[in-house]
């Protein structure tokens, strides 16, 4: 009941974002058919295109889920961006100081970016357990705090022979991307990040939903003076929900900056990590629903390009989509009262109809 | 037939200034309103009475416009009327005082009253003109209302006549009141009861919905009882008592006298001693308060609001610091041990704010069940929540305790009437069998019905041999059931009496402070 009305919900977002996209293209003079017709084939016509996509949901995922898990445990993670550099940095760092066969080297980034994000996280978080200092407040200066980390960390240590503002090429041995993968893909963005969303949207799916970890950490989220009373230590989990939260924005770290990207460029705050809240938005906050929005959203950003390329409706038309859908999913009640309706109707429908049968 | 209390027709021709004729409003899964009709004559008070979750609220935002009826019509002054939201009900004159209210806390009152129309000139608000007014009408329905204190700074009583005066300033004739005293002392429900006469005294009308059979028999001409969404009949209230009432309200007939066998008091539970602490606002709110709670006893605690049983429990359940003195639990000391171990240790606490502290309102009952056992097997193992036991925990709370809900154990907390709600932690707290039980209020506005049956269990617990520790505001409730009433007045102990040894009055004047009530 619940579920069903969270995914109507979120077609219904999604429809009314794309037809705010069209009536965007008939504005700009573009037949909008034409418009999506590019848009989608360029998000999935080939194994290349597909695989890019594919590559772009992995950060979306990760950072979505990031956002969803925050606010299932009644927190808001603004600061997914600054633990996604947190992340990125430490797997950089890592890929660029450790040799070792790349069997030992993945696990060991994968691990180190998901330390490095967590311990971003878990600073507003205990800031917030401790002293009630508001997330909001506190993730946003950290996001700054690694930004200028960033800035001068990797020109002082982890330069490339070229250019002041970006690192040395990422290895081969350190980076997520494989040729099987890549050769499968005919060449894309895509590497073993995919796999590492996938497998945590499960991992968090099954903590939500079926532990007493996930039962704590959505007790105190939902009412912490109800869990105070029941004997849960309430600073303790949300210090610990935002440690696992921003874990997730650091998985997203490793898997954008050694596995999308060959290097990590300096002055630039991922915007992964602020779109993973329209994710987790859109994905009403369920691992699952997270997974398939991050998916949609992959989709225009790799179709965008084509897109254009082939009209003249300019790549931007793509993000005004995302913003549109962002909107009505922010406004879903109207779509809840809708669905309600809806369901009603049909109700009473099917009363009368068998009313009349009989 | 019906006596026409104040009922003068005025010139216009109509009988009744509200009809509700067979409305009939369904909820997924159960029908809050089944053919239901209410008739308001002008000037008279008609009392609303039915169990929590009967329908009352329901029918009344019906009439407010927060819901839309399925069918059934709705007549104002003789005309029918569509009223689609709360602004059409305002035109029509129709105000209501919720049982929660709705202020904005640091503002003033004049600011809360004039909120949403206030007067102006260009972007001004012309704030003095309306105070002006407030105290007016403040003066004439004798409300001593100040319409310059914030809302913070005034008793729950004060606020409650804010809202009044909200309907007031609005003009509203018809006014709704949603169990009034539910959060009132008895000082401030007699000066509600003045208010209401006030009202009816300069032509308002009124519709009281309560289940306390005490006030309707007070104040009310008539009074529609109301059970399981159907009305079952109505009464001219001079006519009946309130053990018919009570009955046309349960469906059965109900006991009032709490029965009891005397019974010798065990070893101590629970031994306080010159126990400190301070208020959230860091004011000394216990100084050097003592109390032992034996087995097989009730211990009441009373006293006027505010003057220490809050910070009290806190301290004994763990929430709140104690700055000195100790508490020993079956003669260990557990002045400094968390909540979790003193649950473990066998503490049962029903808290004050069932919302607020009893329930995590967005999970279902079943998970509320295990809010302090999640953790233990069988409920869980190895960290993975076992959700079959918890089902099968569930459905043994519900049915002992008899917890209604629109869809059993998988219901949202959120979605239970408040009696229910109260049942279901009453049930949860029970079943962990515990050693001492701390209930605070715990049949803070509920119906008769569902008073009798959580006292019943209270007592049953103290015949197990259990120790329970009762703190309420109702004097009548502590007399009922206490072995022996302890009266706390600003965080001490004035004095412990036996209830057959004392009455109303002295322990009233121990509430005040005056130690062995004076002349006794």
């Amino acid at each position: 009941m619940k579920w069903t009305k969270s995914l109507f919900t979120a077609l219904a977002a999604v429809v009314l974002g794309l037809i705010g996209g069209a009536l965007l293209m008939l504005v700009t003079g573009s037949n909008p058919i034409e418009g999506y017709a590019y848009l989608f084939r360029g998000g999935l016509m080939n194994m290349e295109r597909f695989g890019n996509t594919l590559g772009s949901a992995t950060t979306l995922i990760l950072t979505g889920l990031s956002v969803a898990f925050a606010f299932k445990t009644g927190l808001f993670n603004i600061g997914a961006s600054g633990q996604m550099l947190a992340g990125g940095l430490m797997a950089t760092a890592l890929a660029l100081t450790l040799k070792l066969p790349k069997e030992l080297m993945l696990p060991i980034i994968i691990v180190g970016a998901m330390l490095a994000g967590a311990l971003w996280a878990a600073i507003p978080g205990l800031l917030k357990a401790i002293f009630n200092v508001h997330e909001v407040v506190a993730t946003i200066m950290m996001n700054w705090i690694a930004y200028w980390m960033v800035y001068y960390t990797v020109p002082a240590y982890f330069k490339g022979p070229m250019l002041e503002t970006e690192s040395a090429r990422i290895p081969d041995y350190a980076s997520l991307r494989v040729s099987w993968l890549t050769k499968l893909f005919q060449g894309s963005y895509i590497n073993l990040g995919i796999f590492i969303a996938i497998i945590a949207v499960i991992i968090i799916a099954i903590i939500l939903d079926k532990t007493t970890l996930g039962y704590e950490l959505k007790a105190v989220g939902f009412n912490r003076y109800a869990a105070e009373y029941a004997g849960i230590n309430v600073p303790k989990n949300v210090a610990l929900a935002m440690g696992i939260s921003g874990g997730l924005a650091g998985l997203a770290g490793a898997a954008f900056y050694v596995g999308y990207a060959y290097n990590m460029q300096i002055g630039v705050l991922p915007a992964a990590g602020f779109d993973g809240i329209a994710v987790a938005l859109l994905g009403a906050n369920s691992p699952w629903g997270v997974a398939a929005a991050a998916f949609f959203f992959g989709i225009l950003h790799s179709g965008k390009g084509y897109m254009s390329a082939m009209t003249h409706i300019p790549p931007d038309i793509g993000d005004t989509i995302i913003a549109i859908i962002i909107y009505f999913a922010a406004t879903s009640i109207l779509f809840e009262n809708l669905y309600e309706k809806i369901m009603k109707k049909i109700k009473a429908n099917k009363e009368t109809s068998t009313e009349a049968a009989a | 037939m019906d006596k026409q209390p104040h009922g003068q027709v005025d010139g216009s021709n109509y009988e009744y200034i509200i009809e509700m004729l067979n409305i009939t409003k369904t909820f997924p899964g159960i029908v809050a309103n089944d053919n239901i009709s209410i008739q308001l004559k002008k000037g008279e008070i008609l009392a609303l009475l039915g169990e929590n979750g009967a329908g009352k609220s329901t029918l009344m935002s019906v009439l407010f416009g927060l819901y839309r009826p399925d069918s059934g019509e709705i007549r104002v002054r003789g005309k029918p009327v569509h009223i689609s939201n709360p602004n059409v009900a305002n035109e029509l004159g129709i105000g209501m005082v919720h049982q929660h209210f709705k202020l904005v806390h640091n503002f003033t009152i004049t600011e809360n009253i004039i909120l949403g129309l206030e007067p102006t000139i260009g972007p001004f608000i012309k704030i003095k003109e309306a105070a002006q007014r407030i105290k007016e009408l403040s003066e004439q329905y004798g409300l001593n209302v100040d319409p310059w204190a914030k809302i913070e700074d005034v008793s729950v009583g004060m606020q409650q006549r804010v809202e009044i005066l909200k309907m007031l300033y609005r003009n509203a004739e018809i006014l709704i009141f949603d169990e009034p005293t539910a959060v009132l002392t008895p000082q401030e429900i007699n000066d509600l009861m003045d208010i209401m006469r006030n009202l009816i005294k300069e032509g308002k009308s009124i519709i009281l919905i309560t289940h306390k059979l005490k006030e309707i028999k007070a104040i009310a001409d008539r009074c529609t009882v109301i059970r399981r969404g159907k009305v079952i009949g109505t009464v001219n209230v001079a006519e009946t008592n309130e053990a018919q009432m009570a009955e046309m309200m349960v469906g059965r007939a109900v006991s009032f006298s709490v029965n009891k066998k005397p019974q010798e008091a065990g070893d101590v539970v629970l031994e306080i001693e010159n126990l400190h602490a301070l208020s959230s606002r860091k004011i000394p709110a216990l100084r050097g308060f003592c109390l032992t709670v034996r087995k097989g006893e009730i211990v009441g605690l009373a006293g006027v609001d505010g003057n220490g049983q809050t910070e009290l429990v806190e301290v004994l359940t763990g929430l709140r610091r104690a700055e000195s003195g100790t508490i020993k639990f079956k003669g260990k000391d557990i002045t400094h041990d968390t909540i979790r171990t003193r649950i473990e240790e066998g503490m049962a606490h029903i808290p004050e704010d069932r919302q607020k502290r009893g329930l995590v309102l967005d999970y279902t009952i079943e998970e509320n069940f295990i809010l302090e056992i999640y953790y233990k097997e069988p409920y869980s193992k190895h960290g993975f929540l076992n959700k079959k036991e918890i089902k099968a925990n569930a459905q043994k709370i519900i049915e002992n305790f008899d917890v209604r809900s629109s869809l059993g154990s998988i219901s949202l907390a959120r979605t239970l009437s408040g009696g229910n709600q109260q049942k279901a932690i009453v049930g949860r707290e029970i079943s962990h069998d515990p050693e001492l039980l701390i209930a605070v209020q715990p049949t803070r506005g509920l119906d008769v019905g569902s008073i009798e049956y959580i006292h019943k269990r209270l007592v049953e617990q103290r015949d197990r041999g259990k120790a329970v520790l009762l703190v309420s505001l109702e004097l009548d409730e502590i007399m009922d059931l206490s072995d022996r009433i302890a009266v706390i007045s600003h965080g001490e102990l004035v004095g412990i009496k036996k209830p057959e040894e004392t009455n109303e009055n002295e322990i009233g004047l121990m509430m005040a402070g005056v130690a062995h009530g004076g002349a006794a």
